[in-house]
C-alpha cells in the first residue's frame, strides 16, 4: 500500500485523532477524582492558613476547626441547594451583590471564634483569589492569603507572599469612612491601609476591589457580629457607634 | 555477547550503549546542542520540581521515541510532523493529567511548563532526527538518553540554585543544620533569578569542555 497516496494520509490522520481523542478523554475521566481530592484539599488549607493552622492531615484540622458553614446572602444566612463549601465563587461574584450567595466559615480555635470569607477577584492577567479571617468582633483582620492564576512572577504574584499577607492581620474592614482595605502605594499606615506591590499596581488595586466587592454580601452580617461584640470601652465606642448607624441605614 | 548470533545485535552492543551515554556527555542536548535552556531556566529554582520536570521530559523523550518508532513505516510523509506533534502532545497531556492527580503541590510550581514540554525542542529533535530512522529499541535507548541527560543537568542546576540561593536542598535546611548562619553566612538570592540558571549551565558547560577535549572547537 502506498502510505504517501491522499487516501492513506486522509485515513491516517482520522483514525490517529480519534484513538488520540478516546485515549485522552479516558485519562482525563479517570484521573478527575483524583484532581477534584486535590482542589478541596487546597481550599481547605487556604481556608486553615488563613486562621493560622497548618498541618497534614487537612480533612481532620478541617472538621475539627471548621464548626460551622453558612449560606449568606445580603447579608442574613440562608438556606441553599448547594452546601457552602461547594459554592463556585468564580461564578458566584459575577452577579449582582445583593443576589450572590457566598460561604462563610465559622471557625473555633481555642475557644476563640474566627469567620473566614473568601474572596475573588481580577489581577492584571487573570483571577486572583484568597481569604480573610477575622476575629471574633467581625471587623479585625486575623489573617489573609492570597493566591492568583497568572500574575506575574516577582510583581503581580507577590500578593501570594508573606511580605505582602503579613500586613493584613490587625487591620479593620469597616469604618464610617470605607469599608475594605486599601492597597496603596507608598505609604500605607491606616487601620485600613496595607502597603502595595511596586510594579504590581494593577494586580493591588485588583486586591483592593476584590475585597471591598466581596465584603458587601457579608456586610450586615458582620457588623451585626461587630454590633453585637462590641464592649463599651472609649477605643471601641467610637466604632459601635458607627455599626450601629449603618445597620440602621440598611 | 560473543554468544549472540551475529545478524543479531545484542540487546546492549557497544553501537546501542552509546546511544545511551553520549548525549550524558559529548552530545548533552542541553550544554552541546543548546537545546531545552528555556525551560531549564524557568523551573531549577528548587530541587523538587526540578526533578519531577526532568522526569516528565525522561518519559515523554521515551514514549513519544518509541511509539514514533513503531509507526515509521506507517507515518505518511506530508504529514509527519503533525503526527509527531499529536503523539508528543497527547503525551504531554497525560502526564499533566497524573502530575495534577498525584503530585498536585509541584505540577502548580511547573505550571505552564508541564505544557510546554511539547516545544522541548529535544523531543521533537530526536523524533525527526533518529526515531522515525530507527528501531523500537534503538529508539527508547536514544530516548532515554536524552531525556535523562536533560533531566541531569535540570538537577545539577537546581542544586546549586536551591543550595546557595534558598540554604536548602529538597526544602530541607541544610545550610541552618550546618549552622553556617551562625557563622555570618547569607544566602545569596540572586541565584533564584533566571539568570543564574544561564550562568550555572555555562559552568556546566566549561567544566565538561575543560574535561572532554574533543568538544573545543578547533580555531
Amino acid at each position: 500500500m502506498d502510505i504517501n497516496s491522499n487516501k492513506y494520509t486522509y485515513i491516517f490522520a482520522v483514525v490517529m485523532v480519534v484513538l488520540v481523542a478516546a485515549l485522552l478523554s479516558i485519562a482525563a475521566t479517570s484521573l478527575k477524582p483524583f484532581q477534584d481530592k486535590n482542589v478541596e484539599l487546597e481550599k481547605k488549607s487556604d481556608i486553615l492558613r488563613s486562621i493560622g493552622v497548618e498541618g497534614a492531615n487537612l480533612d481532620s484540622l478541617f472538621a475539627q476547626y471548621i464548626t460551622e458553614q453558612l449560606v449568606i446572602q445580603n447579608g442574613m444566612s440562608v438556606e441553599s441547594e448547594v452546601s457552602a463549601f461547594d459554592i463556585d465563587m468564580a461564578s458566584a461574584v459575577s452577579v449582582a451583590a445583593e443576589e450572590r450567595q457566598v460561604p462563610l466559615y465559622k471557625a473555633v480555635v481555642e475557644e476563640n471564634t474566627y469567620y473566614v470569607l473568601p474572596l475573588r477577584g481580577k489581577g492584571l492577567w487573570g483571577p486572583i483569589w484568597g481569604y480573610v479571617a477575622l476575629e471574633g468582633d467581625g471587623n479585625t483582620i486575623l489573617g489573609a492569603t492570597f493566591g492568583h492564576k497568572t500574575e506575574t512572577p516577582g510583581l503581580g504574584a507577590e500578593i501570594a507572599t508573606p511580605i505582602f499577607q503579613d500586613q493584613f492581620p490587625g487591620k479593620k474592614l469597616f469604618s464610617s469612612a470605607y469599608e475594605g482595605i486599601k492597597v496603596l502605594k507608598g505609604e500605607a499606615s491606616g487601620d485600613q491601609e496595607v502597603d502595595g506591590i511596586s510594579g504590581g499596581t494593577i494586580t493591588s488595586v485588583g486586591v483592593q476591589d476584590m475585597i471591598s466587592d466581596c465584603l458587601k454580601p457579608y456586610k450586615a452580617y458582620l457588623l451585626n457580629i461587630a454590633a453585637n461584640s462590641a464592649v463599651p470601652t472609649v477605643d471601641t465606642m467610637g466604632l459601635s457607634a458607627d455599626t450601629t448607624l449603618i445597620t440602621a441605614a440598611l | 555477547m560473543s554468544t549472540e548470533k551475529p545478524a543479531k545485535e545484542a540487546l546492549f552492543s557497544k553501537k546501542n550503549r552509546s546511544l545511551l551515554t553520549d548525549p550524558l556527555n559529548v552530545n548533552n542536548p542541553i550544554t552541546v546542542q543548546v537545546l531545552g535552556i528555556c525551560s531549564a531556566l524557568a523551573i531549577t529554582v528548587k530541587l523538587k520540581p526540578a526533578i519531577v520536570m526532568g522526569l516528565s521530559v525522561l518519559v515523554v523523550t521515551i514514549m513519544a521515541n518509541l511509539i514514533t518508532s513503531l509507526m515509521r513505516n506507517m507515518i505518511p510523509n506530508r504529514i509527519r510532523i503533525i503526527v509527531q506533534l499529536v503523539v508528543v502532545a497527547a503525551l504531554v497531556i497525560l502526564v499533566d493529567q497524573v502530575l495534577k492527580a498525584f503530585v498536585y503541590d509541584v505540577s502548580k510550581q511547573l505550571s505552564v511548563f508541564v505544557g510546554l514540554i511539547i516545544t522541548n525542542c529535544i523531543i521533537m529533535g530526536r523524533i525527526e532526527a533518529f526515531s522515525l530512522g530507527n528501531t523500537p529499541w534503538k529508539s527508547v535507548l536514544d530516548g532515554f538518553g536524552n531525556g535523562a541527560a536533560y533531566g541531569g543537568i535540570l538537577i545539577i542546576v537546581a542544586f546549586f540554585r536551591e543550595l546557595l540561593g534558598n540554604g536548602t536542598l529538597m526544602d530541607y535546611p541544610v545550610v541552618e543544620w550546618m549552622g553556617l548562619y551562625d557563622l555570618g553566612y547569607k544566602n545569596n538570592g540572586m541565584m533564584l533569578l533566571p539568570p543564574m540558571a544561564l550562568i550555572v549551565v555555562a559552568l556546566i558547560i566549561w567544566v565538561q569542555r575543560a574535561k572532554t577535549p574533543s568538544l573545543i572547537e578547533k580555531d
